[in-house]
C-alpha cells in the first residue's frame, strides 16, 4: 500500500479529529493518512457521522477538535484552492432546470478542468450519451448520480471526497464508479469514499476503516 | 499572560461565569434599586418642575435613562455579537441574545413613556418626529434579531445568525437614525425637540445622571440573570449543572 | 477566461443564475403583477380624484417596489440548499463573497431592473409630474440594488428555516427603510422643485457601502447555515 513510496508527504491526514455536536460525540477522535494513489473507505452504520466526516474533511464543517492537514499543511493555514479537492455530497449539486451539459459547464468554470478530457468525453464515460441536453429534472436517479459523476471526471482535484457514491446506481453503474476510482487512483489522485458496507469497492487496493465514537 | 487576560478567559467558562455572576447578581440588582429609589426621589419630588409644561417633565427621568438604554442595549448586543461571531464564544452568543429581549424592553418603555409624555405637552399620543420614529425601527430591529434566534431548532446556530443580524443592523441604526431625521426636516413644520436644551440646571441633572446609573447597572444585572439561566438550559447534560442539581437537592 | 479562476467562477454563477431564472421566466412577472395590483389598490381605496393620488404618488410607488422585490428573496437560496449546490459553492475554494455577489446581482437584474422600469409607468399611472417621474427612474436604479444587497444577506440568514417567508420579511423592512426614506425623498424633492442630488447622493453613498459589505455578510451567513 503506501510502503510503495515510504517518505511520501500524504495528500491528507487527520489528526485526532472528532466532531460533536452540542454534547453527542459524533466521531472520533480519527487518525488516518492519505497518500497519493490511495483509497480509503469509511465505513459505518446510520448515524455513525460518515457524511459528517465528508463536511468536515470538506471544510463545510469546523472540527470539534483535532486538524486536517494538506500535503503536511494544516488545512487551516493554507489558502482556499478550487482544485484542491472534488466534493461528491448526497445532494448532486445539480441545478434541475438546467441540462446536464449546463451544469458541467458550470462545474468546470467554477473549479477548474482537467487536461485531456472533454465534456462529451466526460458524458460518454459514464453512459449519458444522448441524455446530454434534456433537463436534469427529466432524468432518473441513477442518470443524475451519472451526470455527478461526469462532473468529478472533469475536476481537476486530486483528492475526491465521496459521499456513498454507490448510492442510486444499478450494477452498470456500481463498475462505472469502480473504474473511475482505478483511474483516479493511477493518475496519482486519492478518494475517500463513505459506504454503508453492502457494497464493497471491487479495485484492486483499498484500505477500509470502520468510523465511529473512538476513531 | 497577565491576571486581567487570565480572568477573561475564565470567565468564558461556563460554570465559572455561572458562579461569578451569580455572586454579583445581588449586588447589581441592590446597587440598582437604591440608586433608583435616590434618583426618582429627587427627581419626581424635589426637582423642580418645568416653566411650560409643568409636572409632566418628570417623565424625562424614566423616559431619558431608558432610551439612552435602549442604544446601549444595541450596541452591547452587537459588540458581544461580533465577539460570538468572530470567536464562536459560547458565553458571548449567549450574553449577546440576553441582551436583545433586555433591550427591547428598554426600547418599549421609552417609546410608551415619551408617548405619555408626548399628550400634555404635543396633545397627541404619537408624532413621526425623528426620534420616536427611529425608535420604533429601533424595537424592529431587536424584533428581528430576537424572532431569528427563536427560529432556529439550534440554539448556538440561531444565536451566530441573529448576532451576524444584530451586525448588519448595527451598522444600518445611524443610517436609519440620521435618514429619518433627513425625511423630518425634509416634510417641515416639526414639533418641540423633545430634550430641553443642553445646559440643564443640577437639580435635574442629577438625579437624571442616577437613573442612568440604576438602569445601566440594572441592564447588566437583567443581562445576567438571562445569561445565567440560558447558560444552565444549554449546558444541562454537563457534570457541573448536575452537581448544582444535586447540592440545590440537598440544600 | 480560465477556468478555477474567481472572475470565470463570478460570470459562471451569474450565467447560471441568469439561466435558470429564464427557465422560470413566467414567475419573473410576479413582482411586477403584484407591484401593479398593489398600485391599483391605492386608487380603489382612496378615490380616483388625480389631486389626491399625485401627491402620494411618489411614496405609493415606493412602498410598493419595496414590498414587490421582497417577494423572490424568499427563493433566493432555497434552491441550492436543497439541491445541495450551496455545498458546493461553500466547499469549492472560490471566494464564497465573491459568489455571493454574483447571486445577489443575479436577483438585481431579475427582480430589481424590471421593477425600475416599471415604477416610473406606475407612478405615472398614479399621475406624477414628469419630471419627478424621471428621478424616480435614478432613484429606483440606485435603490432597488441596495434592496437586493440588504435582503439577499437576511435571505442567507434564514434559508435554513422553514416557513421562514414572514420572518424574512420582518427582518429586511426595518433595514431598508433608509432606502425608502431617501428614495421617495428624491421624489418629494422633484415635485416640490427641492435639490434632488442630496438624496440621490445618499442613496448613490448607500450602495457604495452596501456594494463591498454586503457580499462578506451574506457569505458569513452562508457558511453559518452550511455548517
Amino acid at each position: 500500500m503506501s510502503e510503495d513510496v515510504p517518505n511520501e508527504v500524504p495528500l491528507l491526514a487527520a489528526r485526532a479529529l472528532s466532531f460533536a455536536r452540542g454534547d453527542e460525540v459524533i466521531f472520533g477522535p480519527l487518525d488516518f493518512t492519505l497518500a497519493s494513489r490511495e483509497t480509503l473507505v469509511m465505513e459505518g452504520g446510520n448515524g455513525a457521522g460518515k457524511t459528517t466526516l465528508i463536511r468536515v474533511l470538506a471544510g463545510l464543517l469546523a472540527p470539534g477538535s483535532g486538524s486536517i492537514e494538506w500535503r503536511g499543511e494544516p488545512l487551516s493555514t493554507l489558502d482556499p484552492d478550487p482544485g484542491r479537492i472534488a466534493l461528491l455530497g448526497h445532494q448532486l449539486a445539480l441545478k434541475s432546470d438546467l441540462t446536464a451539459r449546463e451544469n458541467l459547464k458550470f462545474r468546470i468554470a467554477l473549479q477548474g478542468m482537467r487536461a485531456g478530457i472533454t465534456i462529451a468525453a466526460a458524458i460518454k464515460s459514464v453512459g449519458l450519451a444522448g441524455y446530454d441536453d434534456a433537463a436534469v429534472r427529466t432524468l432518473s436517479a441513477g442518470q443524475r448520480k451519472r451526470t455527478a459523476l461526469a462532473a468529478l471526471l472533469l475536476s481537476p482535484a486530486l483528492v475526491w471526497l465521496l459521499d456513498e457514491p454507490y448510492a442510486n446506481l444499478d450494477r452498470d453503474g456500481q463498475v462505472l464508479v469502480d473504474r473511475m476510482l482505478e483511474a483516479h487512483a493511477s493518475r496519482g489522485g486519492a478518494t475517500v469514499l463513505t459506504s454503508h458496507g453492502l457494497v464493497q469497492p471491487a479495485l484492486s487496493r483499498h484500505r477500509t476503516h470502520v468510523l465511529g465514537v473512538g476513531g | 499572560m497577565n491576571a486581567l487576560t487570565l480572568w477573561f478567559h475564565k470567565l468564558g467558562s461556563p460554570p465559572y461565569f455561572y458562579r461569578f455572576a451569580g455572586r454579583l447578581l445581588p449586588w447589581l440588582y441592590g446597587v440598582s434599586l437604591l440608586v433608583a429609589s435616590v434618583g426618582l426621589y429627587f427627581g419626581l419630588v424635589r426637582a423642580p418642575a418645568d416653566y411650560l409644561q409643568g409636572e409632566s417633565v418628570r417623565i424625562l427621568y424614566i423616559h431619558v435613562p431608558c432610551a439612552w438604554m435602549s442604544l446601549f442595549g444595541y450596541l452591547t448586543m452587537a459588540g458581544a455579537g461580533f465577539i460570538a461571531v468572530v470567536w464562536r464564544i459560547k458565553l458571548a452568543e449567549l450574553i449577546a441574545m440576553a441582551c436583545a429581549p433586555v433591550g427591547a424592553a428598554f426600547t418599549f418603555v421609552t417609546l410608551v413613556t415619551g408617548s405619555l409624555w408626548g399628550r400634555p405637552t404635543w396633545g397627541t399620543y404619537w408624532v413621526w418626529d425623528a426620534r420616536l420614529t427611529s425608535e420604533l425601527v429601533l424595537l424592529f430591529l431587536y424584533f428581528g434579531v430576537i424572532g431569528l434566534y427563536r427560529a432556529f431548532d439550534d440554539p448556538r446556530r440561531g444565536a451566530r445568525a441573529a448576532c451576524l443580524l444584530a451586525l448588519i443592523g448595527v451598522v444600518n441604526l445611524p443610517i436609519v437614525h440620521y435618514s429619518v431625521e433627513w425625511w423630518n426636516t425634509l416634510h417641515q413644520g416639526q414639533s418641540v425637540r423633545l430634550m430641553g436644551e443642553s445646559s440643564m440646571h443640577s437639580s435635574m441633572l442629577v438625579p437624571l445622571l442616577m437613573m442612568a446609573l440604576a438602569t445601566h447597572v440594572y441592564f447588566f444585572a437583567s443581562v445576567f440573570a438571562r445569561a445565567r439561566v440560558a447558560l444552565l438550559e444549554q449546558e444541562g447534560g454537563k457534570e457541573w449543572v448536575r452537581e448544582l442539581a444535586r447540592a440545590g437537592a440537598s440544600a | 477566461m480560465t477556468p478555477g479562476a474567481p472572475a470565470t467562477a463570478f460570470v459562471a454563477l451569474l450565467r447560471r443564475d441568469l439561466l435558470v431564472f429564464w427557465r422560470h421566466r413566467s414567475d419573473a412577472l410576479n413582482p411586477l403583477v403584484f407591484a401593479l395590483i398593489v398600485v391599483t389598490m391605492f386608487p380603489l381605496a382612496l378615490g380616483p380624484e388625480a389631486n389626491e393620488l399625485a401627491p402620494i404618488a411618489g411614496g405609493v410607488t415606493w412602498v410598493t417596489v419595496v414590498l414587490a422585490s421582497l417577494l423572490s428573496l424568499d427563493a433566493l437560496f432555497r434552491s441550492d440548499a436543497e439541491d445541495g449546490s450551496l455545498d458546493l459553492l461553500v466547499a469549492s475554494g472560490q471566494p464564497l463573497a465573491l459568489l455571493a455577489a454574483a447571486r445577489l446581482l443575479a436577483h438585481w437584474l431579475g427582480t430589481g431592473l424590471p421593477l425600475v422600469l416599471a415604477g416610473p409607468l406606475l407612478a405615472a399611472l398614479l399621475g406624477l409630474p414628469r419630471d419627478a417621474v424621471v428621478t424616480l427612474g435614478f432613484a429606483l436604479a440606485l435603490g432597488t440594488p441596495l434592496l437586493s444587497l440588504l435582503g439577499g444577506t437576511c435571505a442567507a440568514l434564514t434559508v435554513g428555516l422553514r416557513r421562514s417567508g414572514i420572518l424574512l420579511s420582518l427582518l429586511v423592512l426595518p433595514l431598508t427603510l433608509p432606502v425608502l426614506i431617501f428614495g421617495s425623498g428624491a421624489v418629494e424633492a422633484a415635485v416640490s422643485g427641492a435639490a434632488v442630488q442630496a438624496p440621490l447622493l445618499f442613496l448613490a453613498a448607500g450602495l457604495v457601502l452596501a456594494l463591498p459589505l454586503a457580499p462578506l455578510a451574506c457569505a458569513a451567513a452562508i457558511r453559518l447555515n452550511v455548517s
